[in-house]
């Protein structure tokens, strides 16, 4: 039986501000553990968006995608996203609405509500740390991601979601 | 072999096309074309234009965290590094020969990998072009496209893909980051619940990869006119190949052959890898070029990867895969094919190689033992070679007496196909390019030719400012008067 709601958590942890989403996945698992929510969510945490990852929906109430963002508004923005087909030419960039589109056209239905959070990274460069400012960033990103596995309804995600949050 | 059009005799006049980034491939590469006014071609490149400087990243760490610090190289082939590692420190730690139950682990992992690969790359990659066409609607030409049109073949490329995904699951420990494979062995086994999930699919998996050779050959051999020249130029090629001169993807010995098929050498350990191949750095890439040492820079550089694995072993040594490499040989009647579109249907060859080996890895109770680990006399220096999806992946290390690493090199698959593609480039651009006006159904050729290729270019460069570079002025009697170097 799959948990009612997935969480993807992307990013190598080895590149800079591209480890906003697996410390992200980290903190997460922690804090779900530790308020028993844990069978609520199932958190996959991988270095790219690829193509299986579209059979991961299935069964699902609600899909969150968590990722670092270069040059994105920061601290962070939260938004529903829609199947969509333009992007999906490669698998290096694989975007959530790519996975999503993947999702109708193999399942032949539509996929669970799914929604985006981008935190802003500065950094991306090989061996380094995460930067001062995607840890602020993420600390920010991170009470909304509390209340969002606290109220894990389409109804409040969408009424939290929008262009620009913090 | 020659190196035409690689630079033009006079750029500053010509008019300058880039392609980048190179769509579907993994990393970004750039093409660049200069062409005069009448469009004819004078200089093609392909550029690396991403570096990650890993090999100093490795540089002071301890030696048991390379395996997994390696696998974060790459999203695309992480375990490929991950097992080339562990085979060099396997020679650090005095390894000479695993249990069965580790060596078996590893071979399921690594042919685990190979099949989520080929798959990725074939449905998701490379289809789109095939199935409509170099010229098709960009909008169209897309794994979503393919969903779309072809749902069913579609749905397959996925359900392969995932369940290559799992094999690396069960065997590493996690999809990405797995610890499984160590110095000296590996750190799990399979257990009977795990063996009995990935029994429940493995004969689908294997039936549709025969159905995936069926598909490409179909298309390879309906339009022979395309398909058998586009884009080809002759080169030597090289592989690991087994003890009886089988394809084996995990572990053997170096065998290179000429254009026409002829031994260069064979049987050659790898642990002498550096005897026999040498890089070469050029002024206009990050990427170095390799090539044979007994050929010179001229004329040894060779390609790896499906198509020269499958024509560089004696056979197969499962029965569908040698069913259908007897097949492909004939086809290509009796002389090594050179066609770059032929590394597709060779790569779907492979691809049900691996779903057999691992349906009878699974069958293995090798797979279940406790046997893990074994150790001997601590080396200071290893080499560990695999054939990774791309084609021969080298991993050399040296590592000091405390146990810190004091010298890394790779070369990645992409890095030992690194001119092969430029000539490959260069071929479509003189046939297809060459006096024509340049449209993006044209330009999607060349990308067609680097992606038969499957590079990964995100692991094959290395680090700016890292690059040899040297500048020498020279007197009209041949004396250097000034020179500057950066190494």
């Amino acid at each position: 039986m799959s948990a009612p709601v997935v969480i993807f958590a992307v990013g190598n942890p080895s590149r800079g501000d591209d480890a906003i989403g697996p410390e992200c996945c980290a903190r997460l698992e922690a804090w779900l553990d530790q308020e028993g929510l844990a069978d609520q969510f199932e958190l996959i945490e991988d270095f790219q968006l690829q193509i299986e990852h579209a059979l991961d929906l299935q069964g699902r109430q609600l899909a969150l995608f968590i990722d670092a963002g270069a040059n994105t508004p920061g601290p962070f923005t939260f938004e529903r996203i829609a199947p969509a087909s333009g992007a999906a030419c490669t698998t290096h960039e694989l975007p959530p609405e790519a996975v999503l589109q993947v999702y109708v056209q193999t399942e032949g239905e539509p996929p669970p509500p799914a929604f985006v959070l981008c935190i802003r990274g500065e950094g991306f460069e090989l061996g380094e740390p995460l930067s001062g400012a995607a840890s602020q960033h993420l600390e920010l990103a991170f009470g909304l991601l509390t209340g969002l596995c606290q109220q894990a309804a389409l109804v409040v995600w969408e009424e939290k979601s929008g262009p620009t949050k913090g | 072999m020659t190196y035409q059009l690689e630079t033009a005799a006079h750029p500053e006049t010509l008019r300058r096309v880039a392609i980048d980034p190179v769509s579907r491939v993994e990393g970004h590469g750039k093409v660049t074309l200069l062409l005069d006014d009448q469009n004819r071609v004078h200089q093609v490149r392909l550029h690396i234009v991403e570096f990650r400087g890993f090999e100093k990243f490795i540089q002071g760490r301890p030696y048991w965290e390379v395996p997994v610090m390696v696998q974060r190289l790459c999203g695309i082939c992480p375990v490929s590094h991950h097992l080339a590692a562990s085979k060099a420190l396997d020679v650090i730690v005095g390894a000479k020969k695993l249990t069965a139950t580790a060596e078996k682990m590893r071979r399921l992992m690594h042919y685990g990998q190979m099949l989520q690969s080929h798959a990725l790359h074939f449905f998701h990659l490379c289809s789109p072009d095939l199935l409509f066409g170099f010229d098709s609607d960009v909008t169209k030409r897309n794994i979503v496209g393919v969903a779309m049109a072809h749902p069913e073949t579609a749905k397959r490329g996925v359900l392969l893909r995932k369940f290559g995904q799992e094999v690396i699951r069960v065997t590493a420990g996690k999809r990405v980051h797995g610890t499984g494979a160590v110095p000296g062995g590996v750190n799990k086994a399979l257990t009977i619940a795990e063996r009995d999930e990935l029994l429940k699919d493995i004969y689908h998996i294997v039936q549709w990869s025969r159905e995936a050779v069926h598909l490409i050959q179909k298309v390879h051999t309906q339009d022979p006119g395309l398909y058998n020249s586009f884009g080809i130029f002759r080169s030597n090629f090289m592989s690991l190949v087994g003890n009886n001169g089988d394809l084996d993807f995990y572990h053997g010995t170096l065998r290179a052959r000429d254009d026409n098929g002829k031994l260069i050498f064979d049987h050659v350990d790898y642990q002498q890898y550096d005897q026999y191949i040498e890089e070469e750095v050029r002024s206009w890439s990050y990427m170095k070029f390799p090539f044979f040492k007994s050929l010179g820079k001229e004329n040894g550089w060779y390609k790896v990867g499906p198509l020269a694995r499958v024509q560089n072993c004696n056979q197969i040594s499962t029965p569908f895969a040698e069913h259908e490499r007897k097949e492909f040989v004939d086809y290509a009647g009796g002389s090594p094919m050179h066609a770059p579109l032929a590394y597709h249907w060779t790569r779907m060859i492979e691809m049900l190689h691996a779903a057999e080996v691992i349906k009878e890895l699974l069958h293995d109770d090798d797979l279940l033992g406790s046997d893990l680990m074994v150790q001997g006399e601590r080396q200071m220096d290893g080499v560990g070679v695999i054939e990774a999806p791309r084609g021969t992946l080298f991993h050399h290390y040296r590592v000091d007496e405390n146990d810190l690493v004091t010298m890394a090199n790779l070369i990645v698959s992409t890095t030992n196909n690194n001119q092969a593609m430029n000539e490959a480039i260069r071929n479509v651009a003189r046939r297809y390019l060459h006096g024509h006006e340049v449209t993006e159904g044209l330009l999607n050729h060349i990308e067609v030719a680097i992606r038969a290729f499957d590079p990964c270019l995100s692991c094959a460069t290395h680090a700016l400012g890292k690059m040899p570079l040297e500048v020498e002025l020279v007197d009209v009697e041949g004396k250097i008067v000034h020179s500057l170097s950066r190494s």
